[in-house]
């Protein structure tokens, strides 16, 4: 697998992403500097990671989704190619059109930095083909600006086509819209594009990927994505 | 040109930042709040003397990054 890993002014997960592509994936990603204007050859997957691009000045990942590498991230995501944006990723995915939506404030305010329990909606896209469908897994969550949202419009078109793959969950395995921690609309946690190539998400799976850490819920996530590019 | 960029959020999208202040005034004493919501302001200068052509400018400004049109709306002001 051959990643690269785009590292904006305030990003600070790019690390965390890097180890456990190396960990669990084997994969040693080249980190690209956003001004920069072209992916090394050959790029399989693109990561946005977690952070605060930007000191997160105007609007969380506003700027960061028009940095000089994002034509070319928009041109590997038109490609088919990978891009898994994880918590300031998801909201810098949003901010470009790359998904639709777009990450508010916490509904009650907060930051948010706990773990959060996630039902794994989908298994057959190239991001969750290793977990079992329905499966509930536990992925840290760190953010103050979480809670997705979209009109009504754009919510009924997402469920529509099963676009939501990690909703939120109660410990008791249930979805409860109205508990949900960020306020997020229909309790999303991640979404994907609709060739399924594109993942948003806020919680992170690059650090439950070492029985150190508690647990290694994530790694499903990063097999999952070397499967999927062994099957190209 | 001086212009003012006002970006609030539209009214249908929850303002935990505006109510919080609500919630603030409202226990400060302050009389007869109903409601706060709170928004960006950006004060331009643009290059130039023609409105029109300003304006043009500013929008693809608000367009472009000032506002996420997803849930903001934007104002355009000229001042003095």
């Amino acid at each position: 697998m051959k990643a690269a890993v785009i590292l904006f002014p305030g990003s600070n997960r790019e690390g965390d992403v890097a180890r456990a592509l190396k960990h669990v994936a084997g994969a040693t990603p080249t980190v690209v500097w956003h001004a920069d204007t072209e992916l090394p050859a050959g790029t399989d997957l693109v990561v946005l990671p977690g952070g605060f691009s930007y000191g997160d000045y105007l609007r969380c990942g506003a700027i960061a989704a028009r940095a000089a590498i994002m034509d070319s991230v928009r041109a590997h995501a038109e490609r088919g190619g990978l891009v898994l944006g994880i918590c300031n990723g998801f909201q810098i995915l949003c901010e470009s059109g790359l998904l639709p939506g777009v990450l508010v404030r916490n509904a009650r305010l907060r930051f948010i930095c706990r773990e959060a329990l996630l039902k794994v909606e989908r298994t057959d896209t190239p991001f969750t083909s290793r977990y079992a469908k329905g499966a509930i897994v536990r992925y840290p969550v760190a953010h103050g600006e979480g809670n997705y949202t979209a009109d009504a419009e754009t919510l009924k078109r997402l469920e529509g086509e099963g676009r939501v793959v990690f909703r939120y969950v109660m410990p008791n395995g249930r979805r409860d819209d109205t508990q949900v921690l960020n306020g997020a609309a229909n309790s999303i946690a991640g979404i994907v594009s609709s060739k399924l190539n594109v993942l948003g998400l806020m919680p992170h799976p690059e650090n439950h990927v070492d029985p150190l850490l508690g647990s290694t819920d994530g790694c499903g996530l990063f097999e999952s994505m070397v499967d999927a590019l062994e099957r190209v | 040109m001086k212009a003012r960029v006002l970006v609030t959020l539209k009214s249908a999208v929850l303002d935990p930042q505006g109510k919080a202040i609500e919630g603030a005034l409202r226990s400060l004493g302050v009389p007869s709040i109903a409601s706060v919501r709170q928004g960006k302001v950006f004060d331009i200068e643009i290059d130039g003397t023609d409105q029109a052509k300003a304006e043009a400018t500013l929008k693809e400004a608000c367009e472009k990054l000032l506002a996420n049109t997803v849930i903001e709306t934007y104002r355009i002001e000229f001042v003095g």
